[in-house]
């Protein structure tokens, strides 16, 4: 074990580093997509609901893998189909898009349910003021619903984290990958995962502190 | 007291959610000043006539008119309206995220109708006003029911309506906090606000009250001074529903 760690540690360190990036910048795409299908999917507009409603489940209903495979092969063979011959994605573009696309699915339904969680009143309080619905929204409802989604949000934030390994199967060289590797080369495999695994949850566990403590913060003003 | 100008006209209002039908044809006017207190059993349809006044719920059929803008018209600029009508709502519906003083002064700030220490000075005149000066920067969960209702107030006055609906004010109280709200809420008729008052409060009905309207089952049945309503009723609904509640 000691081994391992000497001679591959830093490789493991930056591998990790890669599992980080891909996870902040999937999360970063998937708020944003989580936030406009949510507020899609709560307003009264058919055709945003329709759209929203066949985001979620199109894209709940497919495997992370699957998803992942479409877009890092799928996707730029069509493209090159249309006549774009150049058009390639690399292992984090792909990784991220599917990814986010995932998480925000997950994302948008975990807003909604925040947002439907406010009482009507506060729309009403809100509308009878003169404010219109998109400033009710950003200043009354969503800092409500947010307090409320957080432990939720967070939980997501962590399976995206340790959905990242998925992305080993398109070759990204996240922790995951890195493992394989090691594992391959010194055929230590219950060190070498071992090691990988206890990464993993380090920065979950960290992670998850974290949160916590943002959570108390956040809801000190209520009293 | 009632200045003889008409701010609010309602001309044959009908409103039904689904197959129900709330308000049948109801036709009303309201004038500049007047303090009119809607009375009636619980589902009589008084509270949707009061939302319908700012369109909290869409009419179905007739017209609203308020200060001159036809409010059930689809191209009014309803917030513009409403900027002009404030609100009470029965469970305050105050905003639990923001202090107190953020309650009141958000809705200027957000809308530009004042600037951050216009509205802040504004916010501590309200509050002076309604008696609760030292709670600025209380959360609303910090408050009892009467002062929650109080900021409410605050709240809604911080727009400068010139008209007040009040939808069972004092329904969610507990019985020591009512006086404190009507008090605030006789104030306000007396410096002349135009009101519109659903509320249970005989007693304040028939001291407040420029004129007291019975609504039963979506329609107006009888409408006349607090006098004439209460000592000397001339349908039978409302001498029935007067019974049960004196």
């Amino acid at each position: 074990m000691i081994a391992i760690i000497q001679t591959y540690g830093s490789m493991l360190v930056q591998a990790l580093g890669k599992t980080l990036l891909l996870t902040l910048l999937s999360l970063s795409f998937a708020m944003i997509i989580g936030l406009i299908i949510s507020l899609m999917n709560v307003g009264k507009n058919r055709f945003f609901n329709f759209f929203g409603t066949a985001y979620v489940d199109g894209v709940r209903g497919v495997p992370l893998i699957v998803l992942a495979y479409f877009i890092y092969f799928g996707v730029p063979t069509g493209v090159k189909m249309m006549g774009f011959q150049d058009f390639r994605l690399t292992a984090l573009q792909a990784g991220t898009i599917a990814l986010a696309m995932n998480c925000g699915a997950y994302m948008a339904e975990i807003i909604r349910a925040g947002i439907e969680s406010i009482d009507k009143g506060q729309m009403e309080a809100s509308r009878s003021l003169g404010l219109n619905y998109v400033k009710t929204m950003r200043l009354v409802i969503l800092p409500q619903a947010f307090r409320v989604m957080i432990p939720s949000i967070i939980n997501q934030f962590i399976i995206t984290l340790k959905d990242t390994s998925i992305l080993s199967v398109i070759g990204f060289p996240e922790l995951t990958n890195m493992g394989k590797t090691i594992a391959g080369n010194t055929f230590k495999s219950l060190q070498t995962w071992a090691i990988v695994g206890i990464m993993y949850m380090i920065v979950i566990v960290a992670l998850s502190k974290v949160a916590k403590r943002v959570e108390r913060r956040v809801n000190l003003g209520r009293g | 007291m009632a200045e003889g100008k008409t701010i609010i006209s309602v001309k044959n209002l009908k409103k039904s959610f689904g197959r129900l039908d709330v308000l049948k044809d109801m036709s009303m006017d309201i004038e500049k000043g007047e303090v009119v207190v809607l009375l009636g059993p619980s589902g009589s349809g008084k509270s949707t006539f009061l939302r319908c006044l700012n369109q909290l719920e869409a009419a179905t059929g007739g017209t609203i008119i308020v200060d001159g803008q036809t409010v059930t018209d689809r191209h009014t600029d309803i917030n513009k309206v409403r900027e002009n009508i404030g609100m009470l709502f029965q469970h305050f519906n105050l905003f639990p995220h923001k202090t107190v003083m953020q309650n009141i002064t958000m809705a200027p700030i957000a809308l530009k109708t004042m600037s951050k220490e216009d509205a802040h000075a504004k916010g501590l005149a309200l509050l002076k006003r309604v008696g609760l000066s030292d709670k600025a920067d209380a959360y609303p969960s910090q408050l009892s029911g009467g002062q929650k209702q109080r900021v409410a107030i605050a709240r809604a006055l911080a727009m400068n309506p010139d008209i007040m609906l009040f939808d069972e004010p004092t329904s969610a109280l507990d019985p020591e906090m009512v006086g404190e709200v009507l008090a605030v809420m006789k104030e306000l008729a007396a410096d002349g606000m135009t009101m519109v008052i659903v509320t249970h409060e005989i007693g304040f009905a028939r001291e407040v009250a420029d004129r007291v309207v019975f609504i039963d089952a979506g329609y107006i049945v009888e409408s006349g001074s607090p006098k004439a309503i209460f000592n000397h009723p001339k349908e039978p609904r409302t001498i029935d529903f007067l019974n049960k509640v004196l």
